[in-house]
């Protein structure tokens, strides 16, 4: 039989119909994991004081009205990028500490609205300045799986919570590679929607031209509910797609892929991408394949100079998004600014600046107009473009030192999709050295149910979803 | 193309324009990471894009406008808009002194 932290959300509903365990059992039985593991692997930085008792209202609508909700019951680690009201919210950073928003975010008060009790708020990189958590003003999350190693970031926290199981489902942020990269060194499930998608009102900006909230979970399954839950055009943030969002847990559950084309994308086996991490994608289109996918080699421009736009693009919105905090209305001084924020706030406001506008930041919105129609041009022929999510597993603790651009170099087979606003999933597909490694499953922009549908199909016929045990890492 | 140095004359510049204070360990450690980036930066310069339009957002969406009418029911109490003001005078943010 399962322990409570190893259920699914549909299980965990099960559990509730029929009254194996309470809202508060569960709740309890997470709090008491916090609090044993979460002192090794720092990665709640906040916790919701009001949880037990959101759980006994739970219990009590569950007895008069049954599941009538989503997410009812279902308890969430939050990255603390999301603004919610009664639990601290820092970004992971000194200048916000402290920090209790006025309002809710748009995306976390669907959450709410859904049934979900938030269990605290998990570390990040700074301001998501980074693809490691090392960035957070308070300190690293321990990968895991190895606690000599990084969980990767930004939302390295809620990737970490669910790969140490301490919540049931968690929520993260992209902006480029923000969810899926730490879903990949947790070994964890990460889902990307399209920019737009979900809205960013609330989440404490980085690149407002490419941040996008998803969900981190322990199955495709879990992911494709709560992104259903969190879609949708929302009047406070007028970039949210006005597209209906489909029902994506419906369109899941597909035996095969028959009829389905995915391109391999050639340059994502990096020349400098260990053997075995290569071998384990090219194990993973087979895979496909033997699923009925037809797969073939498909070109994209080389990521190297995916690392130059999304660092231009980003920094510059950076240095515009972040001038808010001035330290009169909310937040301390502008000194503390971690140097990982002072640093992309610097080049974004170079890049800016008179005389190198046209050469930097113009630049690099015309190279992402030349990666969107590029990818237009393989998805007129493909339903998706796979390749590794990270060039390889977890990095040490310690490995951003000195490393100036280490968030993008990390992210390299990322950024092109963010930055055209397409839609991801990561989803484990073996381990290296005992690290897990993560596919990416990239489709079209509000494709969803394509990513979800393959991912699906592909974590179903798989076994590469698993969890460490922590009595033997920690 | 040219290497570009960026020096810590100009970082300070930089620093000023975006209202940050930087010790002068870091003015000398960011000149010389600023130079190792915009190295990467100057990379895109190989794509020729003289033929391509720049996209600023990826929506296809826009003028997205709402009825210019107040929501009252997302107005904050002054108490909440200033509960995490550092310093208050009154029901208003105290500002630095800037004339």
């Amino acid at each position: 039989m399962k322990q409570l932290h190893e259920l699914t959300i549909a299980e965990v509903h099960e559990g509730y119909r029929k009254g194996d365990f309470t809202c508060v059992d569960l709740v309890r039985h997470f709090l008491n994991r916090i609090e044993k593991y979460n002192p090794k692997l720092n990665i709640f930085l906040a916790l919701n004081d009001q949880a037990l008792i959101q759980a006994v209202a739970v219990d009590r609508e569950i007895a008069e009205k049954g599941i009538t909700r989503d997410l009812l019951g279902i308890p969430m680690a939050i990255k603390d990028n999301f603004l919610t009201i009664g639990i601290s919210t820092t970004a992971s950073s000194n200048i916000l500490k402290g920090f209790m928003p006025q309002y809710e975010s748009s995306v976390t008060g669907k959450l709410l609205a859904a049934g979900a009790i938030f269990l605290g708020k998990t570390n990040m990189d700074s301001f998501a300045h980074g693809s490691s958590t090392e960035t957070s003003d308070f300190g690293p999350t321990l990968n895991p799986w190895n606690t000599k190693r990084l969980p990767g970031g930004s939302s390295g926290g809620s990737a970490a919570a669910i790969s140490a199981q301490l919540a049931t489902a968690a929520l993260g942020s992209e902006t480029a590679g923000s969810i899926r990269q730490p879903a990949a060194w947790c070994g964890v499930t990460g889902f990307k929607p399209s920019y737009g998608r979900a809205s960013r009102y609330g989440v404490i900006a980085m690149a407002s031209s490419t941040d996008s909230p998803g969900p981190l979970a322990r199955t495709i399954t879990d992911t494709a509910l709560i992104t259903k839950v969190v879609s949708g055009r929302d009047p406070l943030d007028a970039t949210t797609s006005p597209k209906e969002v489909e029902n994506y847990p419906q369109l899941l559950g597909k035996k095969d892929l028959s009829g389905v084309k995915i391109g391999l994308v050639k340059e994502y086996l990096l020349p400098t991408m260990r053997e075995d991490v290569k071998q384990l994608i090219l194990d993973a289109a087979d895979k496909l394949r033997s699923l009925g996918a037809t797969v073939e080699e498909v070109s994209l421009m080389d990521p190297k100079y995916a690392i130059g736009t999304y660092a231009v693009i980003s920094r510059s919105e950076i240095s515009s998004n972040l001038a808010r905090f001035d330290g009169i209305r909310y937040g301390n001084k502008r000194d503390t600014f971690c140097p990982e924020t002072k640093r992309r706030i610097l080049l974004g406001t170079y890049t800016l600046s008179a005389g190198y506008y046209d050469a930097y930041y113009k630049k690099a919105e015309a190279i992402r107009t030349k990666m969107i129609d590029q990818f237009a041009e393989i998805f007129k022929t493909y339903d998706a473009v796979i390749g590794a999510v990270s060039p390889g597993p977890a990095l040490l603790v310690g490995a951003t030192k000195n490393q100036p651009m280490f968030g993008e170099m990390e992210d390299v087979l990322l950024e092109q999709s963010s930055i055209a606003g397409l839609t991801s999933a990561s989803v484990p597909c073996g381990f290296v050295d005992s690290l897990p490694i993560g596919l990416q499953i990239t489709c079209n922009q509000f494709q969803e149910k394509k990513a979800l549908m393959i991912a699906d199909c592909y974590q179903q016929n798989t076994n590469f979803n698993l969890f460490p045990d922590l009595n033997i890492t920690l | 193309m040219h290497k570009v140095i960026v020096t810590p004359e100009e970082v300070k510049k930089i620093a000023k324009l975006a209202y940050l204070k930087l010790a002068d360990s870091e003015v000398e450690l960011f000149a010389g990471q600023f130079t190792e980036t915009v190295d990467v930066i100057n990379q895109l310069n190989e794509i020729d894009t003289s033929e391509v339009a720049a996209t600023y957002q990826v929506t296809g969406l826009s003028n997205i406008t709402r009825e210019d009418i107040v929501d009252t029911t997302r107005i904050l109490p002054q108490e909440t808009a200033l509960r995490e003001a550092i310093q208050t005078h009154e029901g208003f943010f105290v500002v630095p002194r800037i004339i």
